[in-house]
């Protein structure tokens, strides 16, 4: 048999993109969101995770896909990723599945306008394609300037 | 329970001993006939052993092994306790450190070892090659002679007497092809239960059940069964060799505690300090059980999570105004302060954890640059929360270092000083209020003003005009400051100064202060000021627009009402006037960018809410839009994510449940 692997299926527009199910840990509605300043402009700021101070990153704007309109169908895509905790604003979460490795493709240079070096591959199913995002790129902020300069006077 | 558990288990007792070891082993290099010392150490080195051969850490167990020799050697005066054979059994510990460090992080831990393994068997083999096998000794104590029992015990027993029990003393001895030991051992256990009740096990039942023995174990049990029907019953477990079962005679027992406490007596006499604390430990750990930190960092968090529901629980009640209701409330809300606090205390940890590899530091260094330095530890009992405890030692590593390499001089130099040839070094630990100090005290040259002043002209830290006004302690703070000291120019400063700014940033970042004081000629004494905790804080709740932000107490100074007058401007900067100072004025709202708050902005407020922050001596004012009040939060990090967020301490989670950023004030002193 082949290996398959279990995903978290999410759509962002019309797309839908999907994460590996072992670095899922929840999805939850949206909540109140405290701003963190000074901040990459797709970090949205932290939330209270039952305790956790969770940061939330919206993911389309991380993939230069435009901002999230806030919707009754929005979430929230808890991940963790080496110790790294996070909260993915996404526009629904609609499935979970098993998808075989081996209809796993690498991804195109340019799929729907994100670049491939945030995807792990794309998935041949029946009717669509499913995108799988790499969670490892995603949240990697070196790339990204982070450190805010101290303000001068 | 899976391998994982035990591991953690391993690594918890292994460090114990390997601490243990380390204490006595400086004790015995002080007292070098004390041969209780000796026994202590090979009693650690035997337990650990036991654990790493079971755990199948082979190099760990082949190197406890040799060194288990080594001081059956000593304990049988067939070799002399030489400063080579200390440095030797140091390294060997420190080798065991760091293989017992690497299967914490998750390796095999494995390392080479045989030079060490050599090293030891010279001087195992360097003198008399009649000595006894270093297992056989232990056994045959147990066989012989009567168990030790405690008073308690002793009581125990005495009353079973009065109620027709009789105290047996059961030795078992397995079959030297016994497998599975500590299942057998569980056999006979569960036999003896049903006869009556064991009272004492040696090996202790932790190191039965853990196979820390050999064939053989014994123990006390009350039973109204005869001595024949005890010794047939345990005779029906397979793979036992033999049963020895006698009376136990509290007479004979207490004979021997008598005499026990005669030598014992006798070794204090020798060794004060060391022996007191050592049968306190012993006595206090019966009472002690271990949980993970981890457990209870979960119990703090499930504690939080209940504590916003009282929050709720709170305004629920007002709004329903039910009597009953809120007779409830208010009692959760006493109990659960109250359990707050014991959670709180579960967390702090005696400072020791971090001192007690001091004193071995400290002799290795002393020892490399040859000088002659007594290391004196007081208030190691101090409790500290732990998550400050994780991070000082490294700041205080750097400390020791600092002194022991520049503060205190060499032999030849105190002499000449007129000093005696050993330098002291005090580390010092206490409470004082809401926070803890540690101190570090040398009697050696002091620091010299003239160069670190120079020395601070010369990075451009300090204009030579200030230089000449400055007060002494002034100019010895300078040593903390960033750009004072580069590695390289460390030896062009006779005094003090490697890297002492990383030393100071590592404190603050723990919300401490750190400070020196140096008398010229008489030393120097660096004082670190520390918060108990970590986790909650005492901060000031202020509004920014429509967020809050949170700003720790400790560095407010007081909150001004400013009328819009009483700004001025000095270099396009806003400034205030504040008791004869002239304070620098910092908008919240601009450095944090807070989008303004579209429905109550309309009327303008005659007056700027400021709050005055200090770091040392400089001031700034955070201009906010108005205060909430003093609370008490639970300080938590934003994660790993996002780190080093500007002018961002961590945040918190009020009383509804929202998340509130805690502003770390020193980013935003100028």
């Amino acid at each position: 048999m082949d290996e398959s692997i279990k995903v978290v299926v999410f759509r962002m527009g019309e797309q839908r993109y999907g994460v590996d199910i072992q670095n899922v840990l929840g999805i939850e509605k949206l909540q109140t969101i405290t701003n963190v300043p000074q901040t990459s402009a797709f970090i949205k700021g932290v939330i209270n995770l039952r305790g956790d101070i969770t940061p939330l990153i919206d993911l389309k704007e991380r993939l230069q896909l435009g901002k999230t309109e806030h919707a009754e169908e929005t979430r929230i895509l808890i991940v963790n990723m080496h110790d790294i905790q996070v909260g993915l604003i996404i526009d629904a979460a609609t499935d979970v599945m098993d998808i075989d490795l081996s209809s796993v493709e690498p991804a195109p240079e340019v799929i729907n306008g994100v670049n491939e070096s945030f995807l792990r591959g794309v998935a041949k199913l029946e009717d669509n394609l499913l995108i799988l995002l790499d969670l490892e790129h995603i949240l990697n902020l070196d790339e990204v300037n982070e450190v805010s300069e101290i303000i001068e006077d | 329970m899976d391998t994982n558990d035990y591991i953690e288990v391993f690594l918890d007792e292994s460090n114990e001993h390997l601490q243990s070891m380390n204490d006595h082993l400086l004790e015995l290099e002080k007292n070098p006939e004390d041969l209780e010392i000796v026994n202590e150490i090979f009693r650690s080195a035997h337990t650990l052993k036991g654990m790493a051969g079971t755990m199948a850490f082979d190099d760990i167990a082949s190197l406890t092994h040799k060194m288990e020799n080594v001081f059956d050697k000593i304990r049988n005066q067939a070799l002399e306790v030489s400063e080579d054979v200390i440095d030797i059994i140091f390294e060997a510990i420190e080798s065991l450190e760091e293989m017992v460090g690497a299967i914490g992080e998750g390796e095999d831990g494995n390392k080479d070892v045989s030079h060490l393994v050599s090293h030891l068997e010279q001087l195992e083999n360097g003198t008399s090659a009649s000595a006894p096998e270093p297992d056989k000794g232990d056994e045959n104590e147990i066989a012989d002679s009567t168990l030790e029992i405690d008073q308690y015990q002793m009581t125990v027993i005495k009353q079973a007497g009065e109620q027709g029990y009789t105290p047996f003393q059961i030795t078992v001895t397995l079959s030297a092809d016994c497998l599975l030991k500590a299942a057998r051992v569980y056999m006979v256990f569960e036999v003896v239960e049903q006869l009556g009740e064991v009272i004492k096990s040696v090996p202790a039942v932790d190191d039965l059940e853990a196979e820390n023995f050999e064939q053989q174990f014994s123990l006390i049990l009350l039973s109204d069964e005869s001595a024949e029907g005890i010794k047939a019953g345990i005779h029906k477990v397979s793979e036992i060799e033999h049963v020895d079962v006698s009376i136990f005679s509290i007479e004979k027992a207490e004979g021997e505690a008598e005499s026990r406490k005669d030598t014992e007596a006798g070794n204090r006499s020798d060794n004060h300090d060391s022996a007191k604390p050592k049968n306190k430990g012993k006595s206090a750990s019966s009472k002690t059980i271990r949980v993970s930190s981890e457990r209870i960092d979960y119990l703090m968090n499930l504690f939080e999570e209940l504590v916003l529901d009282r929050g709720r629980l709170d305004d629920l009640s007002n709004k329903l105004n039910n009597h009953e209701l809120s007779e409830t409330v208010e009692h959760i809300s006493r109990v659960s302060q109250d359990m707050q606090d014991l959670i709180l205390s579960m967390r702090m940890v005696p400072v020791e954890q971090v001192f007690n590899r001091f004193p071995r530091m400290v002799r290795g260094l002393a020892k490399d640059l040859d000088k002659k330095i007594d290391l004196e530890i007081v208030g190691a009992e101090t409790e500290l929360d732990r998550t400050v405890i994780d991070e000082i030692g490294d700041p205080l590593v750097h400390l020791i270092r600092n002194s022991v390499d520049h503060g205190i001089e060499s032999p030849d130099e105190r002499k000449r000083a007129g000093k005696p040839e050993g330098g002291k070094l005090i580390l010092r630990a206490y409470h004082s209020g809401n926070h803890v100090f540690i101190e570090i005290e040398d009697d050696g040259g002091g620091i010299n003003r003239e160069k670190v002043a120079q020395k601070a002209i010369n990075n451009g830290l300090l204009s030579i005009e200030r230089a000449e006004n400055l007060q002494d302690d002034d100019i010895y703070q300078l040593i903390f400051s960033s750009g004072f000291s580069t590695a390289e120019k460390v030896s062009d400063l006779s005094g003090r100064g490697v890297g002492l700014d990383a030393v100071r940033i590592n404190i603050e970042a723990l919300g401490g202060h750190i400070t020196v004081e140096s008398e010229p000629g008489q030393g120097s004494k660096f004082s670190i000021q520390l918060p108990l905790t970590l986790s909650i804080l005492s901060s000031l709740l202020v509004n920014v627009q429509n967020e809050t932000y949170g700003i720790p107490l400790s560095s407010v100074t007081e909150t001004v009402l400013l009328e819009e007058k009483d700004v001025m401007y000095s270099h396009r900067q806003k400034v205030m006037d504040f008791r004869g100072k002239v304070v620098p004025l910092v908008s919240l709202q601009d450095v944090f960018d807070v989008p303004d708050n579209e429905i109550t902005d309309e009327q303008e407020q005659p007056y700027e809410s400021v709050v005055i922050v200090k770091k040392g001596e400089r001031m700034t004012g955070l201009i906010v839009d108005s205060f909430i009040g003093k609370k008490e939060v639970v300080l938590k990090s934003l994660g790993n994510y996002l780190k080093d967020v500007f002018a961002i301490s961590g945040a918190t989670i009020l009383g509804n449940g929202q998340v509130a950023l805690i502003i770390d004030p020193n980013a935003l002193i100028k």
